[in-house]
Order: C-alpha cells, then structure tokens, then sequence
C-alpha cells in the first residue's frame, strides 16, 4: 500500500498523480475514490489532467473516456483498458495498493 | 429504412456505423471504403518517428468491427451516387434507403510536384509509409512547404529524426487564420528554438531538378536546396464521385446543422461535409479528428428519424504535437487574446480569446489539465 494523499487534499472531481515506475492517479467523484493507471491507453496523455464527471474520466488530449470503476473505455480513440487498482482510506489518509493490480475488460 | 450504406471508412464513417447500431439500426449495414478504418494524427507524428505501427494506428479492434454485423467494400472506391445507389470502381451497385457520405478530404499537391521524385505529401497511411522510407534513405536537406499543423508536425518528426529541416509558408505569420497573428507566432517560433529553419511570407514558385527534386524556387528568386520535400498545403473535401448525385457540393457537401443535405436520407459527416454552425453561424468544414468523432452520433439520429431532429452544435477542438510539446486549441480566435496561466516565453502556457465579455476561444502549450477546465467554459 502507498500513501497518496490526505482526504482533504483531494477535493471532488478532482485527482492525484502518483509518480512511480507506472503512473498511478486517484481520483476523488461523487464521494468515492478510484484509483487507475495514469497514462491513456491511447495515447501519452496523463488521466489526472483530465475531465472527471460521474464514474468517468475524460482524457484531455483526445477525449477518450475512461470508466472509474473498471478502467474500461467507453468509446474511440482507445480501444484498451488502463488497470484499476484498490484503494484504501484510513484515518483520513487515502491508500492504494499498487501491488494489486486489476486487469479488467 | 432497412439498407444504410456507409461511403468512406475512416474515423466518421466507421463511427457512423457504430452510432447507427448504438441507436438501433439492425438492417443491412454496407460499409464502403478505399482503406480500412485507421487513426490518421499519428501518421505525421508518431508513426514517422517508428513508435507506433500499422496494426497500432486500427480505429477497431476485429471484435469491434465483427460487433458492427457490416457488410465490408474494402479497397474499392465509390464512383457514383444516382437515383439506383452507389456505384462501385469494380461495377457494382449498391441500392440503400440510407447514405452517409464520409468520403473525407485528399491532401492537395503542387502541380509541378507530380512529375517529380522525392516530393511527398502526407495523408494516407500510403503517403505515410512512401515518407517513412524515403526519410530513411537519409536525405540531407528536407524541406517542408507550409507551415500549418501537418506542415509542422512533419518538421518536428524529421527534426527529431535528425534531418536539417526548412520550412517555407506563404503567409508572414504560420497559423495566423486558425490560431490568430499573435499565437501564430509564438507557434512560430517553435521552428528556431529547435533548429528548423522557418521562411515565412513567401510562396513557392516551383521547383528545381529533373526527375528527382533538388531543390524549391521561392517566389523572391532565392533557392532552397532540397533532396525531400513534404508539401503539407491543405487537403480538398472529396466530392468529385457525387457529381450527377444532384447533392449540392461547394467546397464540401453542404448539409444543414444536423449534417442532413437536401435529402433527408443522405447525410455527410466529416471532412466532407461543409455544415451550417450553430455557434457561428456559417457554414464551415470542419476538418479535424475530434469532429469527425462527434458528427456522427448527431447526424446518425436525423438520418434514423427522417429529417433534422437535433444539430451539431459543438466547439472545434484540435490538438497537435510539435517538438515534444502538446498544443490544444478550442473554439474560435479573436485579436482580443489574454494570457491566463504561464508565459509565452517559456512555451507553457494557456492563452484565451474573447469578444467582449465572451470567451471564445482557448489555447495551450504543454497545459492540458487547466486548457481542459477553460474548454468546458466555452
């Protein structure tokens, strides 16, 4: 488990980019936090920098949007899933288990 | 309706067959293509510098494609458009009750380029590979005409390959009818800062050698030598096959702000198609990915209920990627443009354009988390 962030530093609708070997984002909507590879399936592109709305993130370069819940995405110009990943909030402390990785869809 | 044929099978046309399954057309789907579907922005920048392949730059998957339940045409060219149906290049007719035109654009040549060698314009996934090879052969001198976004891109991939690179635009400032003179020309600058000469306010006159190119005539009489030349000036909507359709054509198929013609069982989606705007009220082709992706849906649920139910009313948005720097823009460009975030300078920053009160338009460098934001605003 890594630490991301505190709850308070990631208000709605907004996301955390984790460095690492393979970037990881959490993202914080509709009160539950989601935690996906960061780099678009598509493209070199960041999904924190993205659009978040609902139980999606919208990547910003091509609009490629990307389902919270499953990293699926739900139209062109991606045709591959990012991976999810587990995320843990604690004591006000948001956690996500990088080790665990989620191959979904 | 119980036959739809789809002319053109790159992104507006395969997204056309999939929005007409999505909203429920279960009849004969006829997909008519010259090429399969396949992601055009890479070809001038990724796929020159090698790090995406063919089989990468597939629009769909064969689960996707096999998912759409189509009837494929693929390598043939749609000739005709009459009263019976489509006419095929091999002969054939194929008679539907629902067209949509998706043919795209073809990139414009210089004609004293064709009888030449080493002169190349990029559009197809063809052009691309022709382009491909010939950089590899080492070329000691590219020259790029235009200074567009393709023109650009081109630039910055052979750069990035290691070539010495010219750049020759006829208008004083590159991009200036898109972007506006100022971001024109911090987009401009982009050229020198990596090493590609940019030789701006002068047209071509033509070009020297005999077989092969050795070099471009400037307007002004000087000389630019050159083993490659790209001409990246602009593309023409691809509407010579829908002479005799009695569809009215004028710089694109003209079509209402539903991408309905005259005809409410033909639409147009695409870089074809020359719509009436909404937002701007005239007529416009917009030639770019992001509209292509998006037309189709609207003009799609007209074409299923028989006449204009519902417009296409969204901003342009392009993107381009130039010398390892992203570059988004929405809207639409007005001399009354404003920093909001960052510093031109420094080549990272978010500009915004207005019209009084109104925000109209937004660029960005190397920003696209806060050009995201400002885009929604619109």
């Amino acid at each position: 488990m890594i630490r991301a962030c505190s709850v308070s530093e990631l208000p709605e609708g907004e996301a955390v980019r984790l460095a690492g070997p393979v970037p990881v984002s959490v993202f914080h909507s509709e009160g539950a936090y989601y935690a996906l590879d960061d780099t678009c399936s598509h493209q070199d592109a960041s999904l924190a920098d993205g659009w978040i709305e609902g139980c999606y993130v919208e990547c910003p370069l091509h609009a490629a949007r990307f389902d919270l819940r499953t990293g699926a995405p739900d139209c062109l110009p991606a045709k591959n899933a990012v991976r999810t990943y587990p995320v843990v909030v604690a004591d006000g402390v948001i956690y996500v288990d990088t080790e665990v990785r989620q191959d979904v869809a | 309706m119980r036959t739809v044929a789809v002319v053109g099978t790159s992104l507006a046309g395969l997204r056309a067959a999939q929005e007409l399954r999505a909203q429920g057309f279960d009849g004969r789907l006829v997909m008519i293509g010259a090429e399969p579907p396949y992601d055009r922005p890479p070809l001038s920048k990724d796929f020159l510098l090698g790090k995406v392949s063919a089989d990468d730059i597939a629009l769909a998957g064969q689960d996707d494609l096999d998912a759409l339940a189509a009837e494929w045409r693929l390598g043939v060219r749609a000739e005709k458009l009459g009263r019976e149906g489509v006419t095929l290049g091999d002969g054939t007719t194929i008679a539907a009750d629902g067209y949509v035109i998706a043919t795209g654009a073809v990139a414009r040549t210089l004609d004293a380029a064709r009888s030449l060698a080493g002169v190349h314009t990029l559009r197809t996934l063809e052009d691309a590979l022709a382009l491909k090879q010939a950089l590899a052969a080492g070329p000691s001198a590219v020259v790029v005409i235009g200074a567009g976004f393709i023109g650009a891109e081109v630039a910055s991939a052979c750069r990035l390959l290691g070539h010495e690179v010219s750049v020759i635009e006829a208008m004083p400032v590159p991009l200036a009818p898109v972007l506006g003179a100022r971001m024109g020309a911090v987009c401009g600058e982009l050229h020198a800062e990596n090493d590609v000469r940019l030789i701006a306010g002068v047209p071509v006159a033509g070009f020297t050698g005999t077989g092969r190119v050795t070099g471009v005539r400037l307007a002004d009489g000087r000389e630019i030598r050159a083993d490659l030349v790209v001409a990246g000036v602009g593309a023409r909507p691809a509407t010579e096959w829908l002479t005799g359709s009695g569809l009215a054509v004028d710089d694109g198929v003209l079509v209402d702000s539903g991408c309905v013609t005259a005809n409410p069982r033909v639409i147009a989606v695409g870089d074809v198609a020359r719509y009436r705007c909404p937002l701007r009220g005239v007529r416009v082709r917009a030639e770019h990915w992001t509209a292509a992706g998006e037309q189709p849906g609207v003009a799609v649920s007209n074409l299923l209920a028989g006449s204009t139910v519902t417009h296409f009313a969204r901003h342009g948005y392009f993107w381009s990627d130039q010398y390892g720097r992203r570059l988004q823009f929405a809207g639409v460009a007005t001399e009354d443009v404003r920093i909001a975030e960052g510093d031109t300078a420094s080549k990272r920053f978010v500009a915004t354009y207005h019209r009084g009160d109104v925000l109209t338009g937004v660029f960005a460098i190397d920003s696209p988390r806060p050009f995201t934001r400002l885009r929604r605003a619109l």
